[in-house]
């Protein structure tokens, strides 16, 4: 058990590693911005900690720094951070029903985009250890890019910092095609979910529809694209986290 | 009027927290409903999608680095190399492709 526990740590770290560097290079630009909106280093290395939330740091350094209310900075967060749920939804269906508590609670502190994607990438059973491991790597690259970016401001050279940029896309879609060439069920919702992605980003930003945020429309594409899936192509039983030669059940 | 940054950011964290755990607090047992299972199976695929295009097409200093990294990215995941393979790789396009100087 010691073992297992080590080795998804490991595990955790190792696909956690990428994460990192590619955060490093976000917040970083996210550090600057915050010392731009008038906070300083610390506070900006403090919300990355707590928040770990690209996003939703971004809009609520923008409102802190021409001037918010609580109630606007909460409801701000809440809409841009709502796709969490959904992420923390299907999470709850990855990870053993006998999970404790405490686990639960831990995790939750660490579902970013890009943990939960290389969580779900994961073919058995989600061992919490695992999300500690990625944990452990990511969020000292989260907060040390914040904090270098908030000190250093424009220091690293722009090419640096744009190349770094692209790395958590490139790793989305390392998790995401792999099984679009198993499924075309899948290949097809890749493709489609792409498509109307950009469909809608060209008409918010052609018609200027600045309620419509980001965090908004990942919400209204996922729930709209998942339910006429799962209502044309509904899985067959067990197929959440579990592949069948792998099971967990032998814990 | 927000008048302590750190109660603020105390705030945004807390909040952001409990969209976070809630549902892994909840749903303590599997989910046995056939669409739920299903729409939570695609969830996945769906999001990172929508995420990943078209923004990776704004990440960088001029489109055609993103797009290299795209096509590069691409090609290599489908070609089921490892994670941080894909990464660097792509990074690497985007520094190569940004080193040719435009007109």
């Amino acid at each position: 058990m010691e073992q297992t526990r080590s080795r998804w740590f490991w595990r955790g770290m190792r696909d956690g590693l990428p994460i990192a560097v590619g955060y490093f290079a976000v917040a970083f630009a996210l550090g600057i911005n915050a010392s731009k909106a008038g906070l300083n280093a610390f506070q900006a290395a403090l919300m990355s900690f707590l928040n770990v939330t690209s996003a939703g740091e971004a809009a609520g350094i923008a409102l802190l720094g021409v001037g918010t209310t609580y109630v606007e900075l909460a409801f701000t967060q809440l809409i841009i951070n709502m796709r969490y749920l959904l992420m923390s939804c299907s999470l709850s269906q990855k990870i053993a029903p006998d999970t404790s508590l405490l686990h639960r609670f831990l995790i939750g502190y660490g579902v970013t985009d890009e943990i939960f994607g290389i969580s779900m990438a994961v073919e058995e059973k989600l061992f919490p250890a695992y999300s500690y491991g990625a944990i452990a790597v990511a969020v000292p690259g989260w907060t040390l890019g914040t904090l270098l970016g908030a000190l250093l401001g424009s220091a690293l050279p722009l090419r640096a910092v744009s190349a770094l940029s692209v790395a958590l896309y490139a790793m989305f879609l390392a998790i995401i095609l792999p099984p679009a060439r198993k499924s075309r069920v899948i290949a097809g919702l890749v493709g489609i979910a792409m498509l109307a992605s950009a469909g809608l980003t060209f008409l918010v930003s052609h018609f200027s529809l600045t309620w419509f945020s980001e965090g908004f429309r990942i919400i209204f594409l996922t729930v709209a694209i998942a339910a006429v899936a799962a209502l044309l192509f509904p899985i067959k039983e067990k197929a959440v986290g579990e592949t069948g030669e792998v099971s967990a059940d032998g814990e | 009027m927000v008048n302590n940054v750190y109660f603020a950011i105390l705030l945004m964290a807390l909040v952001t927290y409990i969209i976070r755990v809630l549902p892994l607090v909840l749903i303590r047992r599997e989910i046995t409903n056939r669409f739920i299972r299903s729409f939570l199976y695609y969830v996945p695929y769906v999001t990172l999608s929508v995420m990943t295009f078209p923004a990776i097409l704004s990440a960088t200093q001029v489109i055609w680095s993103a797009v290299a990294a795209l096509a590069v990215a691409v090609t290599l995941s489908l070609l089921r190399c490892k994670l941080p393979v894909v990464a660097l790789a792509a990074c690497t396009a985007v520094f190569l492709v940004e080193l040719i100087p435009f007109a």
